[in-house]
């Protein structure tokens, strides 16, 4: 466990490195942030101050070796745009995200699994076709189009739920969160959905898939033999058996549904990181680019080792070793 | 299988191929003589309607797409045949040029339908393009990871593995972000996105089939390296491979439409389906629902019905879902 603890950080450790640098060379020699940052009026002795202020005067190699002095000091840059330290601005918006993220996991849980056991336990139901039917579509579905259509139904004809913004939030445990208000509710039923809508599927057809196998298993038989009520069955016997590969998944898909957020947070006017990052892309705001990768990339490496950990756990036969060999 | 079916001598497609004609369906079989491989694989494919049906319905797609000057009243991106005036309206007003538009227009007086055909044009060609290029990148490094084994196969699929490992949405905007716009970015980007997929379904099905005889007898033979890869193992690893080709082109053109929707995908200059939906946005809340739903309607179709397809191929080609 402990060797494999240390391979697992070494190779972290050496993947952030290799981004950092991938993606810091490869964001300085797209445009000329000065173009955006300086008003077309400014005079050339405004324009060098600016491009001076940055350390945009020097060359690349000199400003990644910045970024490292500035790396190992705590911080990952200045945003040009917000004039702020990049990892602030990340980290402010971090808890909008992993609320959406979170919402959109419970509804995934709440909605998939019932409907995936339904139609595992019962295959030639016509519902139970209707449902599988329904996941193939919910994979098919772009999710940023869906996203707009739930604006034109829920927001804009039928005017029941907010269809941009956060809402009110409240502080609980020191953290403030929307998901504790009316108002904040209603803001996140929406974009929630939307961001779980794939989820949803996916475990719609994990359950399915995996109700379908064990309701074949001899420990289920011997359960009906014994009469034990059928949902008692389904409940217990069934359910506890098919919730490793889905709560496996689940981990993983967590890391999915904060990247796919960028989308959600973008359509739905959603103050979280993704929607930082799409701005500051578009702005050319270089130190919040890079910042925001080596972040998602470190929570990335953080969940699936989590999930791993937990997979070994949940499932005594798993042995934690390095993938591949 | 059905009786029908059964008594047709449609046998699964696997069992075709690895002994070419077995017992029983040979006497009774009253279209034995023109069975073939193929013919076995279009009729298991097409025996599901729906299959069929979305396999028509991209035939059609790409038809229309292919021949969009012939089939639209307008070039969209001529803007000497654009009117302003003829802006924003709803389905079925007529033109300032005299034809009538079907779907309404957007805001530059645009004919919506022929920005649509149009913008499927580019949509296919960008999905296609990166899913082909993708393809030639995985086959061949799978191929290569299989056959040559030891550290070249750690190599590339370490690579492979921490690509997977994180969602094709963010090394997409990874690489827009370190790449820039521009029609030709976004195909690398995807192609990036895509090409461990192929490499891991290759080396796979690869490992399994290096170990048959004929591959011994084709090493015995002293045939090279390459050609035992590319004319020996490629063609036995082509069934898991059609159906990763069918399910990554229908998530590349997705994807495509994601990064143009949020303004770091194709440039306005070539407005795919994505970006015909994103400029319909800023509309959307003023009740012009057409200008965003309908490049959409048209995007969802394109996929659903290459995923439908994909699911049937599925079915035919994969041995171990065998009815």
């Amino acid at each position: 466990m402990t060797a494999f603890l240390i391979r697992r950080l070494m190779q972290a450790g050496l993947v952030v490195a290799v981004m950092s640098v991938i993606v810091f060379f490869g964001v300085n020699v797209v445009g000329n942030p000065v173009d955006i940052l300086v008003s077309p009026e400014a005079d050339q002795a405004e324009r060098a101050r600016v491009i001076r202020e940055f350390g945009l005067d020097q060359p690349v190699w000199q400003q990644y070796l910045l970024f490292l002095k500035g790396v190992a000091q705590g911080s990952l840059g200045r945003s040009f745009v917000h004039g702020e330290s990049a990892l602030k601005l990340i980290l402010e918006r971090m808890p909008a995200t992993v609320e959406l993220a979170l919402a959109a996991l419970i509804m995934a849980i709440v909605i998939g699994i019932p409907l995936g056991l339904y139609a595992g336990v019962r295959p030639a139901g016509r519902i139970s076709k209707a449902i599988m039917a329904g996941s193939i579509l919910g994979f098919s579905l772009p999710t940023f189009w869906v996203g707009l259509m739930l604006i034109m139904v829920f927001a804009v004809n039928l005017g029941w739920l907010p269809s941009t913004g956060r809402g009110a939030t409240a502080s609980v445990l020191g953290i403030s969160t929307s998901l504790v208000t009316a108002d904040g509710l209603a803001h996140v039923l929406l974009p929630a959905f939307n961001l779980a809508l794939l989820k949803i599927s996916l475990v719609v057809r994990l359950t399915y898939a995996g109700a379908r196998e064990a309701s074949q298993q001899d420990y289920i038989k011997f359960a009906r033999a014994k009469g034990l009520s059928e949902r008692r069955i389904v409940g217990v016997h069934l359910l506890k058996n098919i919730m490793i590969p889905v709560v496996t998944v689940l981990g993983l898909e967590f890391g999915n549904l904060l990247a796919f957020s960028v989308v959600t947070e973008t359509i739905f006017a959603w103050p979280g990181m993704g929607k930082l990052l799409i701005d500051s892309i578009l702005l050319l705001d270089r130190p919040v680019v890079v910042a925001y990768l080596i972040v998602i990339v470190l929570a990335f490496l953080a969940i699936n080792f989590v999930v791993d950990a937990l997979y070994s756990a949940l499932d005594p036969r798993v042995r934690l070793k390095d993938a591949g060999s | 299988m059905t009786d029908v079916s059964a008594r047709n001598g449609v046998r699964p497609l696997a069992h075709a191929l690895d002994k070419n004609r077995d017992v029983g369906g040979e006497g009774s079989d009253p279209v034995a003589p023109t069975e073939t491989p193929l013919r076995l694989f279009i009729a298991e494919f097409l025996e599901s309607r729906i299959a069929a049906a979305a396999l028509a319905v991209l035939a059609l797609l790409v038809a229309v797409a292919l021949a969009a000057p012939w089939v639209t009243p307008q070039n969209p991106y001529d803007l000497g045949a654009l009117d302003i005036l003829d802006g924003r309206q709803p389905p079925g007003a007529g033109a300032s040029a005299g034809f009538t538009m079907i779907l309404g227009s957007d805001g530059l007086g645009r004919d919506l339908y022929s920005a649509i055909v149009y913008g499927l044009r580019i949509s296919l060609l960008v999905g296609v393009m990166s899913g082909v290029l993708a393809l030639l990148i995985g086959v061949c490094a799978g191929l290569l990871a299989a056959y040559a084994g030891g550290r070249t196969e750690a190599l590339i699929m370490r690579l492979v593995d921490l690509q997977l490992s994180f969602p094709a949405i963010l090394v997409a905007l990874m690489l827009v972000a370190v790449l820039g716009k521009g029609v030709e970015k976004i195909v690398v980007a995807l192609v990036a996105v895509q090409w461990a997929y192929y490499a891991r379904t290759v080396r796979a099905s690869a490992l399994v089939e290096r170990r048959r005889e004929y591959v011994e007898a084709a090493r015995g033979l002293a045939l090279s390296p390459a050609r035992i890869m590319l004319r020996h193992i490629l063609p036995n690893c082509l069934p898991p491979l059609i159906v990763v080709v069918t399910v990554q082109t229908a998530h590349a053109i997705a994807l495509e439409a994601t990064l143009s929707f949020l303004g770091v995908g194709m440039p306005p200059t070539e407005p795919s389906l994505g970006v015909l939906i994103a400029n319909g946005f800023e509309y959307m809340l003023s009740g012009r629902y057409w200008i965003s739903v309908f490049p959409g309607v048209a995007l969802l179709i394109t996929i659903v019905s290459i995923n439908l397809v994909g699911d049937q191929l599925r079915e035919v080609l994969n041995p171990r879902l065998r009815r």
